[in-house]
């Protein structure tokens, strides 16, 4: 792998990297210069289509071409959301972003907002992220202080407010439209869509939800230019007219049983083992890898097997994955078991499914029951086909829901059960060798309820 | 504050948000276009100051956020943030339980204070020192198993170090013999 030097986390580790001074003294803000002195708006969306950006939040929608949804000549005011509610499990890079180096998702934010004509961001953190929030509302007073927020912004006639809006744990108002409903002080519900937020968002008025690393993106696409960001990364396939290609430098998350736990940058394509091994530090205590989650709980599971895969937006498609998602990588050792692995990932997504489609309220609950009795004991081995009927049919693939929660509970469910079929049926026939259960046995079992 | 906290069984008459949490609510007017999009906010504020929300706050928020009250309570009740019982701990912690933390150990940890608190998760220790919860991925999987105690993050955790914070927030030993 040739040498790569890391952009996005270049000031990361820094002394007060999250100060202003220091952020300019290391020539931060001067892509902003640059955009509101040479470029309009017009001109700065084609850059951010040109190079090919796709959103980091999970979805890899292409950044430049959602802000063209945007209607043209809309009198406004036209919003602007960051999404800063990371709560996927195992997802932490926009934390490191906005902790030490706030200012750069700031700088994107401005420059964004100033293509899309919007007049007011909002950025939605989470409140499990104290440290971000006293990071990032100093660092918009200093911009405030600095002119660099505000009313003509540099000079320029371009006027900005920046504000920081904090959730209350839950993990839907990661959803776009559900962080849209949350912050206009409502359950958070999300949209049946269309109407999209581009059209009809935040407020009634067209929206753009954007995510923190992406922010980070725009802010480096603007320095550096959009030739050096896509030099880095995998192209598109030029046999297939749909792969817009997986540019630029990506934040990677990686937890679990590893040696070095850490966010790392790397090119888009890095592959899950030189990952593990060579950021990582290896799997932890000597052991192998048994699997490893590619991007958040939500977008499946690799086999050992199945480690060389490239973490670009195309590759863990490739082997039966949703897909990249976050790009948080974890790592699970030889000694876990896949059934304790699924009775974790389907108790978090019971918990947090908002509860508003049926297929999503009742197929995670069922899943979490049927887990927590093959757990306990009581499993049948055609329990191992109903989750997987569950998981074929709570998605949003046949349309049964209005957001991916109830997608992100059924992919880890089929890829540990379709990857991992032997070890769940070696753990029932251990466990409950007569395939037998009473009504009493499963009535007797607990069922966790949300607090 | 610690005196001025209202409590289940004395719910007050008199109105609970006093002047300085008004002035923290207005201060959020400006920044939306509706008074409803400072729901949160002020749930923010009221609970900071009062550690829950209790339902005449509730009704207050409404009345100035020109809502039902029926409006702010069904936003509140939706985000696992806001205690409506009784107030919660002085110190509030949420161990992370998600995936990266419950390979390391995040469970048993939780488990452990628990234990030693005499309490299960959702609850508050009889003193009120303590509140102990579950998290759904606190977003440090790199000091997992890791924990949240009002502002603090707590990384690495071990049964050790969980001792020790348990004896930082004044918690008594509840247990016997490991019986509680």
């Amino acid at each position: 792998m040739s040498k790569f030097e890391p952009v996005l986390l270049a000031n990361v580790g820094k002394p007060n990297s999250h100060t202003l001074q220091a952020y300019q003294a290391a020539g931060g803000y001067a892509g902003l210069r640059k955009v509101l002195k040479d470029m309009t708006p017009a001109a700065t969306i084609e850059m951010v289509k040109q190079s090919n950006l796709r959103g980091r939040g999970g979805a890899g929608f292409p950044t430049g071409l959602k802000w063209t949804f945007l209607p043209k000549d809309h009198p406004g005011p036209i919003y602007m959301c960051i999404n800063a509610d990371e709560s996927e499990p195992s997802t932490f890079n926009n934390r490191i972003l906005m902790e030490d180096d706030p200012h750069q998702v700031i700088e994107g934010t401005i420059i964004s907002c100033y293509a899309t004509r919007a007049s007011t961001a909002y950025i939605y953190l989470r409140f499990e992220y104290p440290l971000c929030y006293e990071r990032l509302q100093k660092a918009i007073d200093e911009c405030y202080a600095a002119n660099l927020l505000g009313p003509k912004i540099l000079g320029s006639e371009f006027a900005l407010d920046i504000y920081l809006h904090r959730g209350a744990a839950a993990y839907i108002c990661g959803e776009e439209t559900g962080l849209i409903e949350s912050l206009e002080g409502k359950r958070a519900w999300p949209r049946i869509k269309p109407p999209f937020p581009a059209v009809e968002g935040l407020f009634r008025k067209p929206t753009v939800v954007n995510n923190v690393e992406t922010m980070a993106c725009v802010t480096q696409i603007a320095t550096r230019g959009v030739e050096w960001f896509k030099s880095i990364g995998v192209p598109s396939d030029p046999k297939n007219p749909r792969d817009p290609g997986s540019y630029g430098p990506k934040l990677y998350c990686i937890s679990g049983h590893i040696n070095k736990p850490g966010c790392y940058e790397a090119p888009l394509g890095i592959t899950c083992r030189q990952l593990i091994d060579e950021y990582g530090g290896g799997v932890w205590k000597g052991r192998k890898a048994k699997a490893a989650v590619p991007g958040g709980i939500s977008m499946g599971l690799l086999s050992a097997a199945e480690l060389d895969t490239p973490l670009d937006f195309a590759g863990p498609g490739k082997v039966g994955c949703l897909g990249l998602g976050t790009a948080a990588v974890t790592v699970i050792d030889e000694t876990v078991s896949m059934v304790d692995f699924l009775h974790n990932t389907c108790r978090f997504f019971q918990h947090e499914s908002c509860g508003q489609c049926t297929p999503c309220r009742e197929g995670t609950n069922w899943a979490l029951r049927m887990m927590e009795r093959i757990k306990a004991g009581r499993g049948r081995l055609r329990d191992l086909d109903l989750l997987l009927e569950i998981g074929d049919s709570i998605g949003i693939i046949p349309g049964s829901t209005i957001c991916g929660l109830a997608d992100g509970a059924a992919w880890p469910m089929k890829n540990a059960i379709r990857k991992f079929r032997g070890e769940f049926e070696e753990y029932i026939r251990r466990t409950n060798p007569s395939g037998y259960m009473t009504t009493e046995a499963v009535e007797a079992l607990p069922l966790e309820t949300a607090h | 504050m610690a005196h001025s906290i209202p409590t289940a069984d004395r719910l007050p008459e008199e109105r609970v948000l006093t002047d300085e949490m008004r002035a923290e609510i207005r201060a959020f007017f400006p920044r939306y276009p509706t008074r409803q999009a400072v729901t949160l906010p002020a749930l923010h504020v009221v609970n900071e100051h009062l550690r829950w929300v209790p339902l005449k706050a509730v009704e207050e928020i409404a009345e100035m956020l020109e809502l039902a009250p029926a409006d702010v309570q069904d936003t509140l009740s939706f985000y696992g943030l806001f205690k409506q019982d009784k107030p919660a701990g002085l110190t509030r912690a949420w161990v992370c339980r998600s995936i990266s933390c419950a390979l390391r150990g995040g469970e048993e940890v939780l488990e452990h204070l628990c234990h030693k608190a005499g309490i299960r998760p959702g609850e508050t220790t009889a003193d009120g020192s303590l509140t102990l919860e579950f998290g759904e991925c606190l977003g440090a999987c790199e000091f997992a198993p890791c924990m949240l105690a009002n502002k603090t993050l707590h990384k690495d955790l071990t049964p050790e170090k969980a001792d020790a914070f348990l004896k930082e927030c004044g918690v008594r030993n509840t247990t016997t013999n490991g019986k509680p």
